[in-house]
C-alpha cells in the first residue's frame, strides 16, 4: 500500500457547495524518471497478455456456449426478468473481451445482440431468427475461426447482423426518441 | 517523465468474468503490482474496500448483487468511516456516451471502455495517481471535480453559486479511516 502524505483536507465552503482539496495522497508512488530509462511498463503488460493468449480460445469458447445456453433457457422459459438478464450479461461480457480474445467480429455482434436487449420495446416481438441469427454467428466466428477468409467473412457477418439489428430498432423505437438517439450514437469504444 | 511505483500500490479489482478478472491481475502484475485484491460482485468488493483499504478500485460496470455504480456510490460517501477519495476507474463494455455520464455522476474519477488494452489502462492509472481532482461536496453529489478544464471561454449557466464563505481545515478522512476503531 502506499505510503500516503497524511496533510490535512482543505474545505472551501461555498454557498452551495464544498470544494474539498488535500495534498495528493499518492504523491510517493511518483518518481520521475531521466529520457534513458528504458523500463517500459506497457511493453511489459501487453508482453504478459501475450504469454496468456495460448487460453483465449478456451475463454472465448467457454463465453460463446454461456450465450448459447442463457439463449436456450430462455427459449425454454420465455423472457423473464432472469432469463434476459443473463442473456444480456452473457453477451455482453463477450462484447468487453472478445477483442481483447483475437475475436473483435464475436465483440461486434455481441454488441450488436446487446443493441437489441437494451433497446427493443418488447423483448418477445422481437423476430425470433433476430437473436437466434446473432447467437449462432457467435458461435460460428469463435469456433470456426482456424478456417480459411474467416476473418473477413466474420467481419461481413457481424456487419449485416448489426445493419439488420439497427434497421429494425430504428423501427420500432421510431416513437421512442430517448432509445433512438442512444441507438444512433457513436460508440466511444476503442477502435470504433 | 514520470514512472509509478505499482509495487507500492494497492489494487481492488472488482469484474464477474473471470476471465476479465485474469487479465487485469496480469496487466496490473506486470506493472509491478503486487497486492491485487479481487472480487466478482459489488458487495464482495465493499467488504474488501473497508477492510483492505486499497489506494485505487478498478471495478466493471454490470455486476451481480450490486453493480459498479452502485459500488462507486457506496465508497462515495463522504460521512462514511472508510476511505471517500480513493480513485475509482471503471472498466467496461458499455461504450455510449450517456453512460460516460451515468458514471460521473456516481463519483467515478476515470472510465476506461472495453476492449482493455494495457496502454489504456496504464493512462487512468498514472492520471489518478498523478492528477487527482478537488472533491466536490453538493446537496446531490460528492465525488472528482468533473470539470476538467476551466476554460474562459464558457457561455451558459453558472450552476455553481455563492461567493467563498470559508475555509475549514480538517484531519484527513484517510487518516480517519485507517485508525482502528
Amino acid at each position: 500500500m502506499a505510503k500516503h502524505n497524511r496533510g490535512a483536507l482543505e474545505i472551501k465552503a461555498f454557498a452551495d457547495h464544498h470544494v474539498i482539496t488535500q495534498p495528493n495522497p499518492l504523491s510517493s508512488v511518483l518518481r520521475r524518471v531521466g529520457g534513458k530509462n528504458l523500463d517500459d511498463p506497457v511493453a511489459r503488460a501487453e508482453k504478459a497478455l501475450a504469454g496468456l493468449s495460448g487460453q483465449f480460445k478456451n475463454w472465448m469458447s467457454i463465453e460463446a456456449d454461456r450465450l448459447s445456453a442463457a439463449h436456450a433457457t430462455i427459449l425454454r422459459l420465455g423472457f423473464t426478468d432472469e432469463t434476459c438478464e443473463e442473456l444480456f450479461r452473457a453477451a455482453h461480457d463477450i462484447k468487453g473481451d472478445a477483442a481483447t480474445f483475437g475475436y473483435p467480429s464475436a465483440g461486434a455482434a455481441a454488441d450488436s445482440l446487446c443493441r437489441i436487449i437494451e433497446h427493443a420495446p418488447e423483448l418477445e416481438r422481437v423476430p425470433s431468427n433476430l437473436i437466434a441469427h446473432h447467437i449462432s454467428a457467435i458461435q460460428a466466428i469463435v469456433h470456426e475461426r482456424t478456417r480459411l477468409d474467416t476473418v473477413s467473412m466474420a467481419g461481413e457477418l457481424s456487419r449485416e447482423l448489426r445493419g439488420v439489428a439497427d434497421e429494425y430498432l430504428t423501427h420500432a423505437n421510431r416513437d421512442r426518441p430517448e432509445h433512438l438517439e442512444a441507438i444512433l450514437a457513436p460508440s466511444i469504444a476503442p477502435g470504433n | 517523465m514520470f514512472r509509478i511505483d505499482f509495487n507500492k500500490l494497492r489494487f481492488l479489482v472488482c469484474d464477474d468474468n473471470p476471465h476479465m478478472r485474469r487479465i487485469l491481475r496480469t496487466l496490473l502484475h506486470s506493472f509491478g503490482a503486487r497486492e491485487v485484491y479481487e472480487s466478482e460482485d459489488g458487495a464482495t468488493a465493499l467488504e474488501m474496500y473497508s477492510h483492505y483499504v486499497p489506494d485505487i478500485v478498478i471495478t466493471d460496470w454490470s455486476m451481480p448483487i450490486f453493480d459498479g455504480l452502485e459500488l462507486a456510490q457506496m465508497i462515495r460517501q463522504p460521512e462514511s468511516k472508510g476511505n471517500p477519495f480513493a480513485p475509482i476507474i471503471m472498466l467496461t463494455g458499455h461504450s455510449e456516451k450517456r453512460r460516460v455520464t451515468v458514471a460521473r455522476d456516481a463519483g467515478v474519477t476515470e472510465f476506461l471502455a472495453k476492449p482493455i488494452s494495457a496502454k489504456g489502462l496504464y493512462q487512468r492509472i498514472l492520471n489518478v495517481v498523478a492528477n487527482p481532482r478537488p472533491f466536490i461536496k453538493t446537496k446531490t453529489y460528492f465525488g472528482p471535480d468533473r470539470r476538467r478544464n476551466s476554460s474562459n471561454a464558457y457561455i451558459g449557466p453558472e450552476r455553481r453559486v455563492g461567493g467563498e464563505v470559508e475555509v475549514l481545515q480538517q484531519p484527513s478522512l484517510l487518516d480517519k479511516a485507517r485508525t482502528p476503531v
